[in-house]
Formats: structure tokens, sequence, C-alpha cells
């Protein structure tokens, strides 16, 4: 990597960054009401909201992170990509179209539908924060570690900088353009990240002559495992503890997936039930498309690269995807690469901002303190101010965390979200006797055993790749805390509920029921 | 705390057919709001639910299993999943390749029933519950 590289990169990226801000501020001229700022006015078409859908989704993780894991662990790595497809259908089937149909702005105001409005409000707030908060340190911190090889700048201070920029610059995002300019840059981005991973694999594959066993047979001549990386086992294969670990993760993908807030936000960007659908099915594509291709680079990257000279690379696991750029297209194709990644952090912190500030307007300034009779006005600009708060905390976790495991840390949210969310929300859609106790042992049980877990885990102290590697205070033996937490989860809300003496509401249930399935009282068509 | 629906019922217009139908007034409460509780236990409702589940609950079922089954065999059946299938590609790669073709079949399966037989009983059931807004 030279200085010219640095340039070119600079330059892609201070293009794409000028374009969208003038972008945002174009589609964001009247944008004054809560309706607007959360969710666009729900004037996305659903194709629109689709490729916004996957652009929220599709993560610097998902990128850098999975071709990465491929590229080193072949197999294993693989387990990524499948789970996060196949995760699409729980969204497609059991969650969008009554999301749609019973809320408004945030997961809140599913929750609480038919329970008590302040304590659920309050929970769903506090999870979708720290969820939000632990996603967006994966993404603040990948973009420090990415700097080091995509800008060439290996001092801490100069990645603490530059993770100030990208913070700034989505905040930015976020107060122009509200949802509907976060919406746009998410559909750029996504087309972006689309197009340039497809003609990759297309060229890649093209150059093993369209074989890809040939491809594979080359791909295990340089990787040190040998055939093995084309089997299960190169990571998770070692011990009975570490393929429970290897399960935990599976489950966390598949039941995270439709629960974090931020995909669940996007389905009010859309005017009805049906446009919600048609934005899943769109979303679905594009991301086995996407994960469909992450196999081929990520294996590419092993063929032509090499395992060993991406370990070895300042970005580790993360550089496969630019360095096996360079190596096909040189200095451009690897400008577009960074671009593409940068935009993608961008984009993504972009979404999780907006969508922490509008849980906190929302659900706890508008309806706990306010007791729903907040002026929407103001309730705006709450969630700008929120905005600029969480901003600055995840520029301060970012750099914090910088030069950890980005998709393994991405992984951890996806656990959080799936205990503290996922049990909730199916409860309230299909048990009648679900009620507010339930809610709120599930959500915060989850949460709370979540939490803790990962801070007793390896992940945290007792070895070498964790945070405090000298401590060693792990006494629970898994990485990914999913098996345990989100069964206890499901256990939590359903104890609470039938050891509650208050029963369900069953007009509001009737309600919500009859709303979810169909739209009426939504005012919705 | 949405109240899209004016707050006083009209008298029916003629040349609506839906709002002919002898039972519609018992799905809309004294305030012209929706009477919930009454479209929950009515038949055209019943019937929704019915054809939702009998799609939504085989298709889950089938995508758990056929996912978990695919995670178990890759922790406690390598040696299974790297059978050779064509050439290097194994049988667990061309089992997690087929994790996603199914996504996909499953998905379009879903949007095709769904066009054609839930949303034109979601409008049976919304044409029960319709007050005159469109007029309004």
């Amino acid at each position: 990597m030279t200085g010219a590289n640095t340039a070119i990169n600079l330059s892609v990226f201070g293009i794409f960054v000028l374009l969208t801000l003038y972008i945002v501020y174009r589609a964001s001229t009247r944008n004054v009401s809560a309706s607007d700022y959360y969710a666009a006015g729900s004037s996305f078409t659903g194709t629109q909201n689709g490729i916004a859908l996957s652009g929220d989704f599709l993560s610097a993780a998902s990128f850098l992170g999975i071709s990465g894991a491929i590229a080193v662990n072949g197999y294993d790595g693989f387990m990524y990509s499948i789970g996060w497809v196949v995760a699409w259908l729980i969204g497609l089937m059991l969650i969008s179209e009554r999301l749609r149909n019973t809320g408004r702005f945030t997961m809140g105001d599913v929750m609480a539908f038919r329970m008590r409005q302040r304590p659920v409000r309050a929970a769903a707030a506090n999870a979708t924060l720290v969820i939000s908060i632990f996603y967006m340190i994966a993404q603040m911190a990948g973009a420090g570690g990415l700097m080091a090889l995509l800008l060439d700048v290996h001092s801490k201070v100069g990645q603490a900088i530059i993770i100030a920029v990208v913070g700034i610059v989505m905040v930015l995002y976020v107060l122009v353009g509200g949802m509907k300019g976060t919406t746009w840059v998410q559909i750029i981005k996504a087309v972006m990240l689309i197009l340039c991973v497809s003609l990759m694999t297309i060229f890649l594959i093209g150059k093993f002559g369209f074989d890809f066993s040939a491809m594979l047979d080359r791909a295990t001549q340089k990787s040190p495992l040998g055939e093995a990386v084309l089997s299960p086992g190169v990571k998770y294969g070692a011990s009975g503890l570490s393929k429970i670990d290897f399960i935990s993760l599976a489950l966390a993908l598949l039941l995270g997936t439709a629960s974090l807030p931020h995909v669940l936000m996007r389905f009010y960007t859309v005017p009805n039930a049906r446009e919600a659908r048609r934005s899943v099915v769109w979303a679905t594509w594009m991301v086995a498309i996407f994960y469909s291709c992450t196999l081929v680079i990520g294996f590419g990257a092993m063929a032509l690269v090499g395992t060993d000279k991406i370990t070895g690379a300042p970005g580790g696991e993360n550089s496969a995807a630019p360095l096996l750029a360079f190596q096909v297209g040189g200095t451009v194709l690897l400008g577009i690469v960074c671009a593409v990644a940068f935009a993608t952090i961008l984009a993504v912190v972009a979404g999780l901002t907006l969508t922490a500030s509008a849980s906190f307007a929302h659900d706890v300034y508008a309806n706990v303190i306010k007791h729903g009779e907040a002026d929407p006005r103001d309730e705006v600009r709450v969630a700008r101010i929120t905005a600029v708060c969480v901003g600055v905390l995840a520029i301060a976790g970012g750099i914090a965390a910088n030069g950890q495991n980005v998709a393994f840390l991405v992984a951890l949210a996806f656990a959080l979200a799936a205990s503290a969310n996922l049990p909730t929300l199916l409860y309230s859609m299909f048990w009648k006797r679900f009620n507010t106790r339930g809610t709120l042992w599930s959500m915060y049980g989850g949460l709370t055993s979540c939490v803790l877990l990962i801070a007793f885990s390896p992940a945290i102290s007792g070895s070498k790749s964790s945070v405090f590697p000298d401590a060693d205070f792990a006494f629970f033996p898994l990485s990914n805390p999913g098996i345990v937490a989100i069964p206890l989860s499901f256990l939590a809300g359903f104890l609470g509920t039938i050891l509650s003496k208050e029963p369900a509401d069953p007009a509001k249930q009737a309600e919500m029921e009859v709303r979810g399935l169909t739209g009426i009282g939504s005012g919705l068509r | 705390m949405t109240k899209a629906l004016p707050s006083v019922s009209r008298p029916a217009t003629p040349g609506f057919a839906t709002f002919a139908e002898p039972h519609h007034s018992l799905l809309i409460d004294g305030d012209g709001e929706p009477d919930f509780g009454a479209i929950q236990t009515n038949e055209e409702f019943l019937a929704l639910k019915r054809r939702v589940t009998r799609f939504i609950l085989p298709a889950t079922l089938l995508f758990l299993t056929w996912y978990v089954t695919f995670v178990l065999l890759s922790a406690y059946a390598a040696d299974f999943m790297r059978t050779p299938l064509f050439g290097t590609v194994n049988v667990g790669l061309t089992m997690g390749f087929l994790q996603i073709v199914t996504t996909i079949v499953i998905t379009m399966a879903y949007a095709r029933y769904s066009k054609r037989r839930l949303d034109p009983q979601v409008e049976k059931v919304r044409a029960l519950a319709e007050t005159d807004e469109e007029l309004a």
C-alpha cells in the first residue's frame, strides 16, 4: 500500500461523503414532523425499503468480517453467511407485517400495545439502547481497524481521529436527513455494495474458468490447513464445548436478525403491511445474493492472496476482501472497495443512531416522562439531542474498542437482541395470556443474563484474544451466550406471566390480533 | 393512540355492496370504532387466521428443522459433511448453499401464497369493519 493509494482512497471516500450529504440535504427539506423524522412519513415503496433494509443489515462485519472469516477458517466462517440468510424467514413470516400493522415508530409501540405502557416502553428503550450501542461500537471499532490497512494510518491517534470523523459525519446524516435521508444513504450504499461484490465474484470465478471446484482446489493448496478448510471443525471442532459454542452462535444468528431494533424500525418506513412484506422479499434476495458471493470472495481470497498473507496484514482477517481487490484490480479496485466499506460503516452507524434516538425520544421522553402528551416538535428535538449524545458515546466506545474482532462483537449484539426482544415479540403476538410482568421478566431477564454471561465469558477475560488478557474471571465457558440466554428469556416470560395475578387485557389482545393480521384500526391502507 | 377512524358512523350509502351486508353493523361499536372482540370471533377472520397458520406453521417448522439439522451435522458429523460430491465440493458446502436456495424458495412461496390466499381474505375482513372513511 503506497501513498498514491491513500490519495485515491481518500478522494473516493470524500466524493461519496459529499454526494450523500447533498442527497440527504435534498431529501429532507420538509423534515419536521415526528413521522417524517422517525419513519420518513412511511413514504418509501416496498422495493426501495427492501434495498435499504438489506443496506441496514449488511454491515462492515458482513462484508469484511465474513469474507475474512471464510478466507481464514473456510467452512466455519461460512456458517455466518447461512445463519444470516435463513434468519430473514422469521422476519418475513412472523414479524414484519404484524409489526407494521400494530406499531408506529419503534419496537416499544408493539411490545407495549396490550401491556401497561410506561414500564414496558422503558424496558424496550433500554434494550434498544444497549443493543444499538453494542452494535455501533463494533462498527466503529471496525472503522478504526480498517483504516490501518485502507488509508495507511498506523498510529492509534490517527485511527482515533478517523473514528471521530466517521462518528461526526453519521450524526450529520441523522440530524440533517432524519429517516428519509438515512434511507437514501442506505439505498445508495446497498446498491454499491451488491454491485461491487457481484462483479468481483463473476470476475473471480471467471479466473478459474467458471469452475468453483478448481477454485477450492487452489484454495486448499494455499491454506496451511489444507483440505480441512472445506469441512466443519477448523474453528469450533476442537472439543465438546467448542461445538456447543458453534451451536450457540448459529442460534444467535438465526434468532437475532429479526429482533434487531434498527431492522425492526425499517418496517415502519413503508405505508402498509403489503409493502412491508415486499421489503422483506427484496431484502432476502439481496442478502442471499450477497452472502453467496462472500463464499466465492472468501475462498477466492484464500486461493489468490493466501491465508498467511491475510492474517499477517495490518487489519488481520478483516483485510481479506481489500487485499483480494488489490490483487485482482490494483489500486482502482482497492479504492472502490475501500469506499464501499466506508460507506457501509457510515450508513449502518447512521441507522443505529437514528433508532437509538427514536427509541429514547418516543418511548422514554414522549410516553414515560410526558405520559404520551409531548409536543411532536419537542419529541423530534429530544431525538436530535439524543442522536448527538449517542454519537459521542459511540465515538468514545469505538476508540476504546479499536482493534477488537468486529464480526465477533456483532455476533454478541445478535445474541443480545435475540434474548431481549424476540421472546417478547413472539409472545405478545401469539400468546393470549402474556401480560406486563411476563414482558418485563422476559426483556430484563434476557438482557441482563446475556450481558452478565458476556462479561464472564472468555471474550472479556482469560484468553489471549480477550479484552483483558491479563485478568481471568471467565466463569462462563462459551464465547457466545445465545444458547443459554435465549431459552432463559423465553422461560422468564412464561414464568412471569403465569406467576402474575394480573390477567391479560382481552380487549387489547383482540385489538392487537385483529389489527396485526388485517390492519383494521391502524389507519393504514 | 392512533385514531384514524372517524368517531361518528354515517348511515351506509347505497351502491356500496359491502355496506349492505347485514352483519356489518355488528362489527362497528356505538362510536363507529371497529369492535375488535366481535371481529376476532367472526367467521371470516377465523378463516383468515386458519389460512395464515396453514402456511406459516409448516413452513416455519420446515426451515427450522432443516437449519438445525445442518448445524448439528456440521458440529457432530464432520466426516459425513466432508464426503466429496462434485470435485472438491463436499456435502457440507452443498447443504450450506442449499440452505440459501430453500430460503429463497420459501420466501417466494410465501409471497405468492399471501397475494393469492391472504390478501383477498384480509380485504373481506376489512370490508366487514369498514366505516365510510373514504366518503368522509
